[in-house]
Formats: C-alpha cells, sequence, structure tokens
C-alpha cells in the first residue's frame, strides 16, 4: 500500500507545486491522475520515489517512510519503484539489453555492473520481460534505433525488472499516436493486474485515462480536487480540474464506445 | 491609406550612443594602427632573406641533420603520447567535479578554479617555469602539455556533461543505481563521442604544441628547429617544418574519421 500524507512541495522560486495532498493507494491499484498543465502531476510521483525531495508530509510504501531514509535507504526504497517516462528516457547509446539491465543496478555491485557481467537469472528474466512486450529479438540495438512504442516498450520492460511493488507513469503515451497509446497503455494496466503493482500513472488525455484506469485523481493547483471512479467523471467534475469548457465530446467518446476515443483531439 | 512600416529595432536605441561608440571605434582603430613604426629599408633587406627561407621549401635537406630531425620527431610524438594520455585520465574525474549537475558547489568551485588556471596559462609559460623546475628535456614539455590537457579537456567534457539529457540521468537514478553506476549508465554513455572527439583534437595539438615548446628548452623537435634557424639551415627548418605539417595533415584525417565514426 502507498501512501501520501499531507505531501507538499515548494520550489526554491517559491512556487508551491503541491499543497499536502493526501492520496492511499491499495495494493494492485492502478490510478490514472489528472490535471492541466502545472497542476503538479510530475512533482507528486517525483516526490514518491524523491527525485524530488517533498517539503513537508511523508510517503509510506508499505510501511517505510521514505521521506525519513538515509541516502543508501532511498537506494534500496526506489528498487520497489518502478518509473516510466513521458520521452522513454531510455540512454540512446546504450542496447536495449543495458537498458532493461539498468532497472537491476540497485541489485548489484559496480564492478559487476560495469562489466556488464550480469547473473544469468536477470538476463532470463530480461528475456521473458523482452518477449512480453515483443521485442525479446532486437536486444543488441541500440535505443535510438527504436520507434517510439518500441521504446516504451523497453522503458515497461526496464521499469519491471526492478521486481517493483509500485510503478510511477509519467505521460506514458504523450509522445505516441493514438494506437499506440492504446496499445501501451494496455500493456500497463494488463501487466500492473499480473503482478498485482500498484501504480500512478499521469495522463492529459482523459477519454484514454478512463479506458484503462479503475481510478481517477484529479489534480488542480497543487490539490486533489477530485477523486472517484471513471465514470464518475462528469462534465462539472472535469471543469472543476481543468477549468471551464465543453466537456461533453470527451466524456461521449466514452460513452460512444472505445474505437473512437483515440482520435479525438482532447 | 497609409501602410505600417516596420524596421528592426537597434541594438542600442539612443542613436548618439550608437553613433558615438561606432566613431570612437573606428578613431581607435586608425589610430592604433598608425603606431606601427615600419622601418621600410629594413623591409626591404629581409624580403630577401625571407625569399631564401621559402626558396629552400623547393629544396628541403632532410639527410644532413636526420639523426636531430628524427630523434627530434620521435621525442615529440612521445611527449604528445604520454601527456594527451594522462591529461585525459586526471581530466575526466576534474570534468565530473566541473559539472555542477553532479558535483556540490564546493568542489565545483574548486575544480573550475583549477581548470581557470591551467586554461589561462599559456603553455610555453608553463613550459618556461616547468624548464626551471625540472630542467631541460621532454620531461618538462610533458608535463607542460599534460597541464594544459587537463585544463582543456576537463571544461569541454564538464560543459557536455551539464548538457546531458535529464530524462535519462533520471530514469537510471529512479532505479536506485549507486552514485558511479549512475556515472557508468547514465552520463558515460551521452558524453562519450564528445570526448573521443575532444581527445582525438588534443593529439593533434599536443603534437603541434611538441614541436614547439623545444624553443624555450622543454624536449621534442623544436630544439632542432630553432638550431637549424639559428645557424640560417633554411634547408633542414624546412624540411622539419614540412614534417611537422604532414604529420597534423595525417592526424587531422583520422580525427575526421574517427569522429564520424563515432557519433
Amino acid at each position: 500500500m502507498l501512501e501520501l500524507k499531507n505531501l507538499g512541495k515548494r520550489y526554491k522560486t517559491g512556487d508551491d507545486a503541491l499543497k499536502g495532498v493526501n492520496l492511499t493507494i491499495p495494493n494492485g491499484q492502478v490510478i490514472g491522475l489528472i490535471g492541466p498543465s502545472g497542476a503538479g502531476k510530475s512533482t507528486l510521483i517525483r516526490c514518491v520515489n524523491r527525485l524530488v525531495e517533498p517539503t513537508t508530509g511523508t510517503v509510506i510504501l508499505n510501511g517505510t517512510d521514505i521521506t525519513k531514509l538515509s541516502s543508501s535507504g532511498l537506494r534500496k526504497a526506489r528498487r520497489e519503484m518502478g518509473m516510466i517516462f513521458q520521452e522513454y528516457a531510455l540512454v540512446d547509446r546504450l542496447t536495449i539489453m543495458e537498458n532493461v539491465m539498468s532497472g537491476r543496478l540497485g541489485y548489484m555491485g559496480f564492478w559487476k555492473s560495469f562489466f556488464r557481467k550480469y547473473p544469468q537469472s536477470d538476463i532470463d528474466e530480461a528475456f521473458r520481460l523482452l518477449e512480453r512486450v515483443g521485442l525479446d529479438h532486437m536486444v543488441d540495438k541500440r535505443a535510438d534505433e527504436l520507434s517510439g512504442g518500441q521504446k516504451q516498450r523497453v522503458g515497461i520492460a526496464r521499469a519491471l525488472i526492478q521486481q517493483p511493488k509500485v510503478i510511477l507513469i509519467d505521460e506514458p503515451t504523450a509522445s505516441l499516436d493514438p494506437k499506440t497509446s492504446r496499445q501501451i497503455m494496455r500493456l500497463i494496466s494488463e501487466l500492473c493486474k499480473e503482478r498485482q503493482l500498484s501504480a500512478i500513472v499521469n495522463i492529459h488525455d482523459v477519454a484514454l485515462a478512463q479506458m484503462f484506469v479503475e481510478r481517477i485523481v484529479g489534480l488542480q493547483d497543487g490539490e486533489l480536487v477530485f477523486d472517484g471512479a471513471p465514470d464518475e467523471l462528469t462534465p462539472e467534475a472535469l471543469t472543476k480540474i481543468y477549468g471551464e469548457e465543453d466537456w461533453e465530446a470527451t466524456i461521449d467518446d466514452v460513452d460512444e464506445g472505445e474505437e473512437n476515443v483515440g482520435d479525438q483531439n482532447t | 491609406m497609409s501602410s505600417r512600416t516596420w524596421k528592426r529595432p537597434p541594438l542600442i536605441k539612443d542613436t548618439t550612443w550608437r553613433y558615438g561608440l561606432l566613431a570612437l571605434m573606428a578613431l581607435y582603430f586608425v589610430a592604433a594602427f598608425f603606431s606601427y613604426d615600419v622601418n621600410w629599408s629594413r623591409v626591404y633587406e629581409g624580403l630577401d632573406r625571407g625569399w631564401t627561407f621559402i626558396k629552400s621549401f623547393t629544396n628541403p635537406d632532410f639527410t644532413t641533420r636526420w639523426t636531430d630531425i628524427s630523434e627530434g620527431i620521435w621525442e615529440s610524438i612521445i611527449i604528445t603520447v604520454t601527456s594527451t594520455v594522462v591529461g585525459i585520465i586526471l581530466a575526466i574525474p576534474l570534468a565530473l567535479g566541473a559539472a555542477s549537475n553532479l558535483a556540490p558547489k564546493p568542489i565545483y568551485y574548486l575544480a573550475r578554479g583549477f581548470i581557470a588556471v591551467a586554461r589561462a596559462l599559456h603553455e610555453i609559460i608553463v613550459a618556461i617555469l616547468m624548464v626551471a623546475i625540472f630542467g631541460f628535456g621532454p620531461l618538462a614539455g610533458f608535463i607542460t602539455l599534460t597541464f594544459s590537457t587537463i585544463g582543456f579537456i576537463a571544461k569541454l567534457l564538464a560543459e557536455d556533461i551539464e548538457n546531458i539529457s535529464k530524462p535519462q540521468a533520471e530514469a537510471v537514478k529512479s532505479t536506485g543505481s549507486g552514485w558511479w553506476q549512475w556515472i557508468n549508465y547514465a552520463v558515460q554513455p551521452q558524453v562519450m563521442p564528445r570526448l573521443i572527439g575532444l581527445s582525438i583534437y588534443r593529439i593533434d595539438i599536443n603534437f603541434r604544441s611538441s614541436s614547439i615548446l623545444g624553443l624555450v628548452g622543454a624536449g621534442g623537435v623544436g630544439a632542432t628547429l630553432n638550431t637549424a634557424f639559428d645557424r640560417y639551415e633554411f634547408d633542414t627548418a624546412a624540411a622539419i617544418i614540412i614534417i611537422i605539417i604532414a604529420i597534423v595533415m595525417v592526424l587531422e584525417y583520422l580525427s575526421g574519421f574517427i569522429r564520424a565514426r563515432v557519433q
């Protein structure tokens, strides 16, 4: 279980990116975090694994207070939290295998990782995951040779090989076409179910979020303003999160069925 | 109906300042230029000597002083290789310290300070100091060029490290990697092409410098060249210069080739 208690972040510039967020995510639950640009979605997931240091509040993962950990404790805790990024964030000049294996760095010593002497069990798992995401035939390719969708699949494999309890997902489909976006979201939600992972998915595409997550949380100006099931996301709720706009088209898409959603530019 | 006109806004708004500064600059340039005191009769005599020197390139003498020349060239090559290798090895940790996105502030300022000193001092000045400390010979040249290689590589590598892609760095850090693993997996792959390019470029620079440092007694073919000039043996000097040019051209070609390969 992941618990955020009164989580706040004030940047040096004086901006309050997060204002006391309280959120509890049971094991195995995938939540979609929506909200306008600058609402603090990115800051929120980065505060969970302390890529951004929260200024107030606590993050508790299965009983451990992440915010109190020393740097070596934090490294151990980060192994349990996979992360998937908007622009994939693969290291371009490393091979697919090295990129996936970077998910195991927290479990291995420096020289083993320096000479790429990975344990056979890790290599087996990497091949299993790459097979699962459909890329096991290109392990020796460099990351910059892949298409966007393929890169994100490698990003997913890198996060999962950590054997995480939680995955933090920052705009996984923002740079992908509508079809690939849906495939990636489907893959993520299937994998989370298979492995009983909880996940926070930052996502701009409301319709896409409604299709693939079981719970939606709305963030607006650093505060939670919505928390509910995807079908509770009414035009009124969207107005509360994003501000005044004609929301009927966005919602209608969901009612009409899955197949049109991706093509709508909302 | 009158149409609206548009002109690019000038760099300096105030016209008095704008034209005043231009006039001042022009005035200084003319005054500076005419401060040169040209002795035309000396130039006339010198033309003759210059022409002899240039003519000697059509008839370079490789043989008379060949032992001196080859020893000098070998010494230059040895200085080049050793100073480049040692310089790069020492520059890498310094570059990590001088990258503001990696190093804590005190280490950053220390590293940047060292780099600033290393780059402020010209090789000839360092060489004079090193000759004073270590005596005449290639050791002084080796230390001089190592010192300036460190400053050069560390500064440019640190700048490349500061420009790495932040998401890639974040991604590797978020897996729970240690600091050195993070450097090895997230930073090194991103800066490697630059490091290789700079290293090859530096071999080129160090070879050219090593053929000059002999002028102040720091070893290399420069000493032979200097002696040749002192004895008015322009044909031997021409031979040395031709060899230097040939080696620099080969290095140039190699560096272009390798840099294209490592992208």
